[in-house]
């Protein structure tokens, strides 16, 4: 079977965001940008499918700038086969990544399709959502582990009370979560390689997609500040602190 | 406005995580509630007691017993005909059932809100919270997720809401549940817990975790959090992470033991009343947002404070 993999272009997540001054959003100039974290582990599993026998192709699929190519040709040298680009330089909400996402897999026919379970720049977790219910497929959210076997997969998903286990029948859209495993680095041989693998560039109008935004951000502000406190000399001291909160 | 609002539970009793939401809902219009799971019925007579609900949907079918996002958003997204917005609390169940209702109603979710500012206006925070982003839809109906430590837990009692059975879509046979591994714990839960005690990776690993942290838990009644680190490392497991893609929590005190801040940290946790910090790094970045901060080796000053507390 083949797996799609969706990727994002995002802030680096190392890197500390800066609220523009004038309220429109956050300075990305200059700034570190890498694949979103959670879509590393997407294509890291998908990888592994591969090598376990489950999957015979994997196509890495991105929307975005054309800056994302670099996003590309990184699941690329980690081990993806081939890509998708369909640029664009607009904000894509969810739902129209959904929608574009789902036209790629009417032509490609995943029998799974591996992406993180949030962008670390919106914080949304919708993608994988949305993009089983325009496909009418099962989800697996937040995957811990994920068990590919026949017509079904196994997925184990983080949830808030631990963990619970269920099973869909493919295809299937699992989204990632942080212990699914560790992401491998790309080898120098394989960045090289990852400049000869095949990467198409198409455009949502390609696809018939209503991109235009449903939602309007008015404004992005700095989160009140915390300052930091005062720093107590010994455990004496702490203890008088924490008994005059009336906690112990 | 009529809203349709998530009642999370285990089909045994109302989860806290309702009660924000509630909340929430109640700033937009009437507030109605959907029970979907199997033999609940006990658990719609509690909903239509929490103060400020009208109706409460009680669709009781086996399909509907585990939450699989598969059988109910079709349901919800029927209820939706005669509502016009759906709000979950920001829970994993609601994180996995929302964008299911989203799509198929064709509107963008709003993720995670902060605060209601008008009939179709919100803010929710960006980059890890970072930024606090005000957003309007343009959507003819909402699909809301609600982060529930900025929102007031509605009260358990004084309501009158009116239950009504209602049927949904068969079981859409796309997926099963097989097991589920919940921990069963005294513990007050990280989410409604008024002490918090989480531990960082500096605790070494599971043993010395529990050595160290748990007595001061104990001591304080508190619930226990860890940092990604120190669930990645096996010290605890995933449902112990505070963070950015974790719990996001505010008790009344959060004490943060050798966790040294990491932004997707203080993401979850930054919005308790009153942190403290045990480190022995003077300039780790949690100081920079502790209230109270003590610089020293953890492995002598937790077992001192727990046994002078």
């Amino acid at each position: 079977m083949k797996i799609l993999v969706p990727v994002k272009r995002v802030i680096d997540y190392n890197v500390k965001p800066r609220v523009k001054s004038d309220g429109s959003g956050i300075d990305l100039a200059n700034v570190k940008m890498s694949m979103n974290p959670f879509d590393e582990i997407a294509v890291e599993e998908a990888i592994r499918l591969k090598e376990a026998g489950k999957a015979e192709e994997i196509i890495a699929v991105s929307v975005g700038p054309a800056k994302a190519q670099e996003t590309l040709r990184t699941a690329l040298a980690m081990g993806a086969d081939r890509a998708i680009l369909i640029e664009t330089d607009d904000a894509v909400e969810p739902l129209a990544v959904a929608k574009i996402l789902k036209a790629i897999a009417d032509e490609e026919q995943p029998g799974l399709i591996l992406l993180g379970k949030q962008a670390i720049d919106d914080d949304c977790n919708q993608t994988g959502q949305m993009l089983a219910a325009l496909m009418g497929r099962p989800q697996g959210t937040f995957a811990n582990t994920v068990e590919v076997d026949g017509d079904h997969v196994v997925v184990k998903r983080e949830v808030d009370g631990g963990l619970e286990t269920v099973k869909l029948s493919l295809p299937a859209i699992v989204t990632t979560d942080l212990r699914l495993n560790q992401p491998r680095y790309a080898s120098l041989p394989n960045i090289m390689k990852a400049k000869k693998k095949p990467l198409d560039v198409k455009s949502p109008s390609d696809f018939a997609v209503d991109t235009a935004p449903r939602l309007t951000t008015t404004n992005v502000s700095e989160p009140p500040v915390r300052q930091a406190g005062e720093k107590v000399a010994d455990v004496d001291a702490l203890v008088a602190k924490i008994k005059a909160l009336g906690i112990a | 406005m009529k809203t349709l609002v998530w009642v999370e539970h285990d089909n045994n009793g109302v989860k806290d995580a309702t009660l924000a939401a509630v909340t929430a809902a109640g700033k937009l219009g009437e507030v109605h509630l959907l029970v979907a799971g199997a033999n609940c019925a006990a658990v719609a007579d509690e909903a239509a007691a929490i103060a400020g609900v009208g109706k409460v949907h009680l669709a009781d079918d086996a399909a509907y017993e585990n939450a699989l996002a598969e059988n109910i958003a079709p349901l919800v997204a029927d209820l939706m005909g005669h509502h016009d917005a759906f709000i979950c609390p920001a829970t994993t169940t609601g994180k996995n059932i929302a964008p299911r209702v989203a799509a198929l109603l064709d509107v963008m979710q709003i993720s995670d809100i902060l605060s209601v500012e008008g009939n179709n206006s919100f803010t929710r925070p960006i980059y890890a919270g970072n930024a606090i982003a005000t957003v309007t839809s343009a959507d003819p109906k909402l699909v809301i997720t609600v982060r529930g430590t900025a929102f007031d837990k509605a009260q358990t009692s004084g309501g009158s809401g009116v239950v009504e059975a209602v049927s949904g879509p068969a079981d859409a046979g796309l997926s099963s549940f097989v097991s589920a591994e919940i921990a069963k714990s005294e513990r007050p839960e990280l989410t409604s817990a008024k002490v918090i005690v989480s531990g960082g990776r500096a605790l070494k690993d599971a043993a010395t975790f529990q050595e160290v942290i748990i007595p001061l838990a104990d001591k304080l009644g508190a619930g226990v959090g860890a940092s990604r680190a120190a669930v990645d490392a096996g010290y605890v497991p995933n449902d112990y992470q505070v963070g950015q893609t974790g719990k996001i929590v505010a008790p009344e005190v959060y004490i943060a033991i050798g966790i040294s801040g990491a932004i997707q940290h203080l993401a979850g946790m930054k919005d308790s009343k009153v942190i403290i910090a045990i480190n022995k790094d003077e300039d780790a970045p949690i100081f920079q947002i502790a209230d109270i901060g003590l610089v020293a080796d953890l492995f002598k000053a937790v077992p001192e404070l727990v046994e002078k507390l």
